[in-house]
């Protein structure tokens, strides 16, 4: 049972950064590539009717986490207590810069909704890569000092970073090279999978210079991912080990590269919705490939004195996840229903629908 | 240890009441927007509809604070309620996931339908999708209301040698005594504050001389489904739900009504009064004999504990807190009947639109069902402290045992300009709203 929720969170996660990574994306397109209104008002119809359900897959994770791995929810929440705090603030400004823009006609009113949803958008997606990088990682769970824990073994707090900046120090923080380079690579794959987005809904103007980003991008990303690969080793002497006991996980990094290198196509397909299915499986494969790499761990200890929290130590009793199947059964139809619905209404070209204007 | 712990209170007590002031109007309004566009669609009369889109533009609004208010709720079992997280979350994590599976991605797939998809849509579909939202909002106030109940009155669990509780028991978290009256209780009450929102901007309209239409539209929508909801918040839902508090917490209920000793031959009630709880006793206190036991047993004579029966340490942490916070909800409970009973009867005599200290208490009563939400959910809360849940975890052993108390007031500082910056903004965009009125019929 616990494996079952655990892939059921790993995919909710997942559907969360494709979906909701959009979002991020265009923002970010938003914030440097938009010059014109027109090129403005094109990105906001594409994820306007979009973005708020798109949140509610973080939420939803948050509540099967909560549910189903209760001690590791407790643990991580408190102990990424600052950066998760601020991902709530950046997620309300987002929101209202999005939401906000278009209710007061005035120049500087616009100037700065449009700046808060591009900055927090970009922020988010750092912080989202970030936290990967935090959690293969690890954390000085029990919070260990000179062999003794202070805590109870699984709890911690990290400050948001320490001076060294080395995800190798004795007293970790959150930002270290590490995990900031996890963070760009966020920042490039969403700002790419973003303006896939935008090329697949509109007719804007901006699609051609778009192509041309992303073209150049994925060179940056194909760069970033190589070196973060090469300096793996320093958080986990054997990155490979899952899977070379288990090769069909061989499939996720597969899926990622497929992504990648699909994507230096781009001024050559033939439809418009191809970018974005390629930078959806680099996202969905980095991801996978990332998780399965620390499998079963969730997140590992970087003490001897502490055992990691793995899917086993921090699940639910028995019954409550037995009974949590039916009831999660129900619920994803009736989503998969729901979004059915949603982007059959929605298909197509978003120009003309109007978002933001009261 | 002890100021982590006021930290962590205030930053949820914060958080949660600003945000339902958002949730209670969206809660409300969305059943009164399924029935301007059902009116609407039934006799084809264009300014029901148009009621309903501009109802629709203020519930979007409404709606947006709400989520981006209510991610930091979830957020925050976890990062200031690691400890109660960890132990409870097999069971509360239940409901909460089920309230994100079920209504978030009801209410926000088919919100945007609702508000961007008229034209692509039709009327009956474009209805249909407004009541999606409407069910939606109102199941997720039903798996939070079940969480709530749980805490209040844990059923259906075990509890392990290592303090963790476990679910035994699926079905009793829904067949839980104190859910269906405190769910209907809190559900009504959310339509206090809808009906007194539309009818304070129709009166605002009729005072001001303009949209006189839609002002009459919203006065007499708000006035119906204000008096029959308030009237309903109290009997049956509220008796109901004092009824449970005395069954199951029988010390928050007297502290709620400020008995400090068991009185024998039946217990007064209190109109008004201090609580002193220095001599234990209140002062200045204006009350009415045997009414209590009267309506809480249907017996004059009835014996109500006090304070005095229960160990201090159980007693809740804040009694005067929760005696005003109790008063202040049934006070002006009682007032909104009183005003919209007065407003009914003129409404038959068809003297409402003319009558001016209705329409202007009308306008001036807007912000007190708010209050009276927000009061009733303090009792509820400090009712139940000092336990998180009740007779069982306590409060000052749920907190994260790593945050310190820098931390969290590093972050409940934020949360408060945050928050203050989005009430300004929210009252600035809805004053514009409303100043500029529903769309004019037809030019």
């Amino acid at each position: 049972m616990e494996l079952f929720w655990y892939i059921v969170l790993v995919t909710m996660l997942a559907v969360y950064v494709i979906l909701d990574g959009y979002d991020f994306g265009a923002g970010i397109i938003h914030l440097f590539f938009a010059k014109t209104e027109k090129d403005k008002k094109a990105i906001t119809n594409a994820i306007g009717p979009f973005w708020d359900a798109n949140e509610v897959w973080l939420i939803a994770a948050g509540g099967v986490l909560f549910f189903a791995f209760p001690t590791l929810y407790a643990s991580s929440f408190s102990g990424f207590y600052l950066p998760l705090i601020m991902i709530l603030w950046l997620l309300i400004f987002r929101a209202i810069g999005l939401e906000l823009r278009g209710q007061i006609h005035n120049s500087m009113w616009e100037t700065i909704w449009d700046k808060a949803f591009g900055i927090a958008s970009l922020l988010l997606a750092l912080f989202f890569g970030v936290a990967l990088g935090n959690i293969v990682r690890g954390v000085n769970l029990g919070i260990v000092m000179e062999g003794v824990s202070t805590h109870e073994a699984h709890y911690f707090f990290l400050p948001l970073w320490n001076p060294t900046f080395s995800p190798q120090a004795e007293h970790l923080g959150i930002l270290d090279w590490f995990t900031v380079l996890l963070g760009i690579i966020g920042v490039v794959s969403l700002a790419i999978h973003g303006a896939n987005w935008i090329i697949f809904k509109t007719n804007s103007s901006l699609n051609n210079r778009l192509k041309n980003v992303i073209f150049t991008l994925n060179f940056v990303l194909l760069g970033l991912v190589i070196i973060s690969l090469f300096v793996w080793h320093v958080i986990e002497p054997k990155p490979f080990h899952n899977f070379i006991t288990n090769p069909w996980l061989w499939i996720f990094p597969i899926i990622t590269f497929t992504g990648l290198l699909g994507l230096f196509k781009i001024k050559s397909f033939k439809k418009d919705g191809y970018g974005f299915l390629f930078s959806s499986l680099f996202l969905f494969g980095g991801l996978a490939s990332t998780v399965a790499s620390i499998f079963p761990k969730v997140l590992p200890s970087t003490n001897d004195v502490n055992p990691s929290l793995t899917i086993y130590n921090v699940a639910a009793d028995e019954y409550g996840l037995n009974v949590g199947v039916y009831w999660f059964a129900i619920a994803v139809v009736l989503v998969a229903i729901y979004m059915t619905i949603q982007y059959k209404v929605f298909k197509g070209k978003m120009d003309d629908v109007g978002y933001g204007e009261h | 240890m002890e100021d982590m712990l006021f930290y962590d209170r205030m930053q949820f007590a914060f958080t949660i009441t600003f945000h339902y002031l958002f949730p209670q109007l969206t809660m409300g309004l969305s059943l009164l927007i399924v029935y301007f566009k059902g009116k609407f669609l039934y006799n084809k009369v264009e300014k029901y509809n148009d009621a309903a889109k501009f109802w629709m533009k203020i519930f979007a609004l409404n709606f947006a604070m709400g989520v981006v208010t209510g991610i930091p709720m979830e957020f925050q079992f976890g990062t200031n309620w690691a400890k109660f997280s960890e132990l409870t979350g097999g069971i509360i994590g239940q409901t909460l996931a089920m309230e994100g599976m079920f209504s978030f991605f009801l209410e926000s797939s088919f919100l945007g339908l609702f508000i961007f998809g008229e034209k692509l849509l039709g009327h009956k579909l474009h209805f249909v999708t407004g009541f999606l939202v409407f069910l939606g909002s109102w199941m997720s106030g039903y798996l939070i209301i079940a969480t709530h109940s749980w805490m209040q009155h844990p059923v259906g669990y075990e509890i392990l040698e290592n303090g963790k509780f476990v679910l035994n028991n699926f079905g009793a978290l829904f067949s839980n005594p104190w859910l269906l009256p405190s769910y209907l209780h809190n559900q009504l009450a959310s339509l206090v504050t809808a009906s007194f929102v539309v009818a304070a901007i129709g009166a605002f309209y009729l005072l001001n001389d303009k949209h006189h239409e839609f002002g009459r539209i919203f006065v007499k929508t708000g006035v119906i489904f204000g008096f029959i909801s308030s009237v309903l918040v109290a009997v049956p839902t509220g008796d109901l739900t004092a009824k449970n508090v005395v069954k199951y917490q029988p010390a928050t209920f007297a502290a709620m009504e400020g008995i400090f000793h068991t009185e024998k031959g039946g217990s007064e009630i209190v109109l008004i009064g201090q609580p002193n709880t220095l001599d234990k006793k209140l002062d200045n206190k204006i009350a009415v004999p045997n009414i209590l036991s009267f309506l809480t047993y249907q017996n004059w004579d009835a014996e109500i504990k006090g304070l005095n029966e229960f160990d201090e340490k159980d007693h809740p942490t804040n009694i005067p807190g929760l005696y005003y916070a109790y008063h202040i909800m049934v006070g002006l409970g009682t007032i909104f009947i009183g005003i919209l009973f007065f407003a009914v009867v003129q409404l038959f005599r068809k003297k409402l639109y003319k009558t001016k200290w209705i329409l202007w208490s009308l306008v001036f009563l807007l912000p007190f069902p708010y209050i009276a939400n927000t009061t009733g959910w303090y009792t509820a809360e400090l009712g139940r402290q000092p336990w998180l849940v009740y007779n069982l975890l306590r409060t000052s052993e749920g907190a994260s045992p790593t945050v310190s108390s820098g931390n969290t007031l590093f972050t409940l500082l934020g949360f408060i300009g945050l928050y203050l910056l989005l009430g300004m903004l929210f009252l600035i965009l809805v004053g514009k709203m409303i100043n500029k009125g529903p769309e004019p019929i037809k030019h």
